[in-house]
C-alpha cells in the first residue's frame, strides 16, 4: 500500500536513502543538498540503517571514499550540488571507470562563478559525457522514484555504471509537494541485495583495482564502458516496467505530454516541466497544439527515440538551463538536434537557454517561446538558433 | 619472540612479488615488503596507494605485484579512498555480511610518496586521521615528485637541487626547509606515530610497522626512502645512504605512542651532515668553494630539529 505524504524534495530522497539502507553513505555539506546527510545523519544516529556514514572533509574525499566502500563490496551513495560536484570531477571519471555503481542525489544548482547557490543545471551538463548515468526528476514523487530505481539499473550485469538523481535545487529540493511513499519492506524486496563479483574485501579472491592502463588496454576498455551505457538503456526501461507493476506510477526514457498530436514542442527537463505543462493546458483550451518532452534519462542519451517523437512537430524549441559558452548552443539543443540530423529528421529547431542562477522562469516565459514557435512554424524562418529566455539585456531578444 | 629479520624473511612469504618495474637502488619496495611482512599470516589486508612511482610500476595492466586486494584511485586520495574501504568493512562485518571467522582480520594500509602525503594528499590524510578509521598510513619520502621527474615537495631538504628547484646561478637549489609531516599527524594525536627506516638488520622498520598495522585507529609511519635518480647515488649505495641519514640525525627514529616520544636510536657519535650530504649529486653545489655557510645552515637545522626531539621525548615521558 502506497503512502500519502508531503515531503520537500531532499526529505522524499533521504527517506527513499533510509529504505534503500546503504552499506556506507559519504559526505559534505554543500547548499542546497545539505539537507540530505543531515536527515540521513539523523537516522544513522538513531539506529534507522545499518550505514556507516562517513563525515569526509570535502567532496573530493566523499566521492573516493564512495569508491573505495563500493570497490570494497558495499553499496555506497552519497548526495552534492555545483561546486561540490566540480571538486569531485576527478573522482566521477575515476568511478565510472572503475565500474562502480555508486548511487548520487545531484541537487542541480548554478556552478560558480560568481557565486550563487540557485538552480541551473551547470553543475550536471558539466559531467554529462563522464559516463554516469543520469536521470532527471520534474518533482519530489520522481526523485524518490528514481531513487528507487537507481540500484536496479546501476548494478545490473550488463551495466555496472554509477548513476546520479537530479533533482532542481530549492524548487524541488525545498518545496513541499504531495508524494506517494512506498512501504520499507516493499521497496526492500524491489531494490534487492547487493551481490558484487568480485571486491576488496573477498580475502578468498584478492584482487587489484585501478591499475595503470596504457596504450594496449585502454582503448578496449573504454569501449566497455560505452558498451555499458548503451545497455543501459534497456536496463532502466525493464526496471521501470517493474517498477510501474509495483507502484503503477510510469516512467519511459522521456515523457511525452500531448505530444502525440503536437505541432510546436518544448523540450526540457527537470522541475520546468511543470510550468511548461500547466502553459500547454492553457494554450490547448485556445486551440493552439502545443506539447512538451520532459527528458528523464540524458546519459545514456535516446537520440533516436527523441527525434522520432519529435518528427511531426512543426517547430521544437530546446530549451537549456545551462549556457554551454560555445557560441553553438547548449549541451540539450546539441543532443536533441544532432540526434534528429542522423536520423532524417528536419523538423525547425531552436535554443533557448533559460533560468541560469535560479532566474524565475514564469509560465509566460513558456508561452512566449510557444509564440516565437509558432512564427516559426509559419514562416520557416529560424532567424537566430540560439536564444536566450527571461534576460533583461538586448542579448536576449 | 625477539625479532629474527633471516628467521622472518624464511617463514614469511613475501605479499610484494618480484617482477616490479620499480629502480634499482629505490628504497621503497623494501619498505613495502618488510611492512607487509610485519602482518599476520592469517590477516587479509587491503591496501590503497596513492599516484606516484610505487603504484605506476606495481600495478600496469594486466600484471599486479600485491598479492592482498588493492586499491588505486587517484594523486591525492589514498586517504580517503581507504577510509571507504574500512568505513565498507566496518558496516559489511556489522551486518554478518562478510566471510571472515572470528580469529581472521582485515587490515588497512596506505602507501603514498611525500608529493601524494606532504603536499596534495595531506587533506585527504588529515580528514582520515581526524576521522578514526581503523588503518595505517604509511608515507614513503624520497623528497620529492619522482615520478614526474624530481620536482621540489614540501619533504624536499633545503638547497636540494631538483627540477623545479634547480641550483642556478643566483638561487642555489630549494630555499625553504621541509616541513615536518610526522609532527603534523602527532598533532591530530593519533594512538601511534612513528619515523622509521630500513636500517640495519630493519628491526626498526618492522617493530614500528607492526605496532602501527595492530594499533586500534589510526597510525602513521614516515619512512625514509632513498630515490637513486633524484638525489644522485650508485644504486648499491641504498643502505648506506639510510645508514648517514641516521647516524647524522638528519632522518630521527621515533615513534609517539598516546602522546609520549621514545626515540628509537640515538647515535652514539653524531655524525656530521657533510656525511650524508657528500655522496648525493642533489647537494653538490653545496661543496664549491665560497658555499661553506650552506652546509653550515643546513647543519644548524639538523641540530636544532634533533634538539627539539631530545626535548619532546624528556617532556612528554615527565610523570
Amino acid at each position: 500500500m502506497s503512502i500519502r505524504e508531503r515531503l520537500s524534495g531532499n526529505e522524499a530522497s533521504a527517506f527513499a536513502m533510509r529504505q534503500i539502507n546503504p552499506d556506507v553513505v559519504a559526505a559534505f555539506p554543500i547548499t542546497p543538498s545539505t539537507e540530505i546527510p543531515q536527515y540521513f545523519s539523523t537516522f544513522v544516529a538513531n539506529g534507522a540503517v545499518d550505514t556507516e556514514f562517513v563525515a569526509v572533509e570535502s567532496e573530493h574525499s566523499a566521492m573516493s571514499a564512495c569508491i573505495g566502500a563500493e570497490a570494497a563490496g558495499a553499496r555506497a551513495m552519497t548526495a552534492t550540488s555545483a561546486n561540490g560536484l566540480s571538486l569531485m570531477w576527478e573522482m566521477i571519471y575515476i568511478a565510472s571507470s572503475l565500474r562502480l555503481p555508486i548511487v548520487m542525489s545531484l541537487v542541480n544548482r548554478a556552478v560558480s562563478g560568481p557565486l550563487n547557490i540557485h538552480n541551473d543545471h551547470s553543475d550536471a551538463m558539466g559531467v554529462r559525457d563522464s559516463g554516469w548515468i543520469m536521470l532527471f526528476s520534474e518533482n519530489n514523487q520522481e526523485a524518490y522514484d528514481n531513487l528507487l530505481m537507481a540500484h536496479r539499473i546501476a548494478e545490473h550485469k550488463d551495466v555496472m555504471l554509477p548513476l546520479m538523481v537530479c533533482q532542481d535545487g530549492f524548487i524541488t529540493s525545498h518545496s513541499i509537494e504531495n508524494i506517494m511513499l512506498e512501504e520499507d519492506s516493499e521497496v526492500k524486496k524491489f531494490v534487492g541485495t547487493y551481490k558484487p563479483e568480485h571486491y576488496l574485501l573477498n580475502r578468498k579472491e584478492p584482487i587489484a583495482v585501478g591499475p595503470l592502463d596504457l596504450q594496449a588496454y585502454l582503448f578496449e576498455h573504454k569501449a566497455q564502458q560505452a558498451k555499458a551505457m548503451k545497455n543501459a538503456k534497456q536496463v532502466i526501461l525493464d526496471t521501470a516496467k517493474d517498477f510501474e507493476a509495483w507502484t503503477g506510477r510510469h516512467y519511459g526514457l522521456f515523457e511525452e505530454y500531448k505530444l502525440a498530436d503536437s505541432e510546436l514542442a518544448i523540450v526540457c527537463m527537470n522541475s520546468t516541466a511543470g510550468t511548461a505543462k500547466y502553459t500547454v493546458d492553457r494554450l490547448r483550451e485556445k486551440g493552439i497544439k502545443a506539447g512538451l518532452l520532459k527528458v528523464r534519462v540524458y546519459r545514456p542519451f535516446p537520440a533516436e527515440e527523441i527525434a522520432k517523437a519529435l518528427s511531426k512537430c512543426k517547430a521544437v524549441a530546446v530549451l537549456d538551463k545551462s549556457d554551454s559558452l560555445n557560441a553553438a548552443g547548449g549541451a540539450l539543443f546539441t543532443d536533441v538536434t544532432s540526434g534528429m540530423f542522423v536520423n532524417n529528421i528536419n523538423v525547425p529547431t531552436v535554443n533557448y537557454v533559460y533560468g541560469i542562477g535560479g532566474r524565475d522562469v514564469p509560465s509566460t516565459d513558456i508561452e512566449s517561446v510557444y509564440t516565437d514557435l509558432a512564427e516559426i512554424a509559419k514562416t520557416g524562418n529560424i532567424g537566430n538558433p540560439y536564444r536566450y529566455l527571461g534576460l533583461r539585456t538586448k542579448e536576449g531578444k | 619472540m625477539a625479532y629474527n629479520m633471516k628467521e622472518i624473511i624464511a617463514n614469511k612469504p613475501s605479499r610484494f612479488s618480484e617482477g616490479h618495474r620499480m629502480c634499482a637502488g629505490c628504497g621503497a619496495p623494501v619498505v613495502a615488503r618488510h611492512i607487509l611482512r610485519a602482518l599476520k599470516e592469517e590477516d587479509h589486508a587491503v591496501i590503497a596507494n596513492a599516484t606516484g612511482c610505487m603504484e605506476v610500476s606495481t600495478f600496469t595492466y594486466p600484471y599486479t605485484a600485491w598479492t592482498d586486494s588493492f586499491i588505486h584511485t587517484a594523486f591525492e586520495c589514498a586517504g580517503s579512498t581507504l577510509s571507504g574501504v574500512e568505513a565498507a568493512y566496518k558496516s559489511l562485518k556489522k551486518q554478518g555480511k562478510l566471510d571472515e571467522k572470528e580469529d581472521e582480520h582485515t587490515k588497512f594500509i596506505a602507501f603514498g610518496g611525500d608529493g601524494g602525503t606532504y603536499d596534495i594528499g595531506i587533506q585527504a590524510l588529515s580528514g582520515a586521521m581526524e576521522r578514526g578509521h581503523n588503518l595505517t598510513y604509511v608515507c614513503y619520502d624520497n623528497g620529492a615528485y619522482m615520478n614526474t621527474g624530481i620536482q621540489r615537495s614540501s619533504a624536499t631538504p633545503r638547497f636540494a637541487d631538483t627540477t623545479t628547484s634547480p641550483a642556478g646561478k643566483v638561487i642555489p637549489g630549494k630555499m625553504q626547509s621541509r616541513k615536518d609531516l610526522t609532527e603534523i599527524l602527532v598533532s591530530h594525536h593519533i594512538p601511534y606515530a612513528a619515523q622509521t627506516i630500513a636500517f640495519m638488520d630493519f628491526r626498526d622498520l618492522y617493530e614500528k610497522a607492526e605496532k602501527a598495522i595492530y594499533t586500534d585507529g589510526p597510525t602513521f609511519l614516515n619512512v625514509f626512502s632513498p630515490c637513486p635518480r633524484g638525489w644522485g647515488y650508485p644504486t648499491e649505495d641504498l643502505m648506506e645512504i639510510n645508514k648517514l641519514a641516521v647516524q647524522t640525525c638528519y632522518w630521527p627514529l621515533y615513534e609517539v605512542v598516546d602522546g609520549k616520544y621514545k626515540i628509537t636510536y640515538k647515535p652514539a657519535k653524531k655524525l656530521p651532515i657533510e656525511e650524508f650530504l657528500k655522496p648525493q649529486k642533489r647537494f653538490r653545489h653545496m661543496f664549491k668553494e665560497g658555499n661553506e655557510w650552506m652546509i653550515e645552515e643546513f647543519q644548524k637545522e639538523v641540530d636544532r630539529r634533533w634538539n627539539d626531539l631530545l626535548a619532546l621525548e624528556e617532556m612528554s615521558n615527565k610523570e
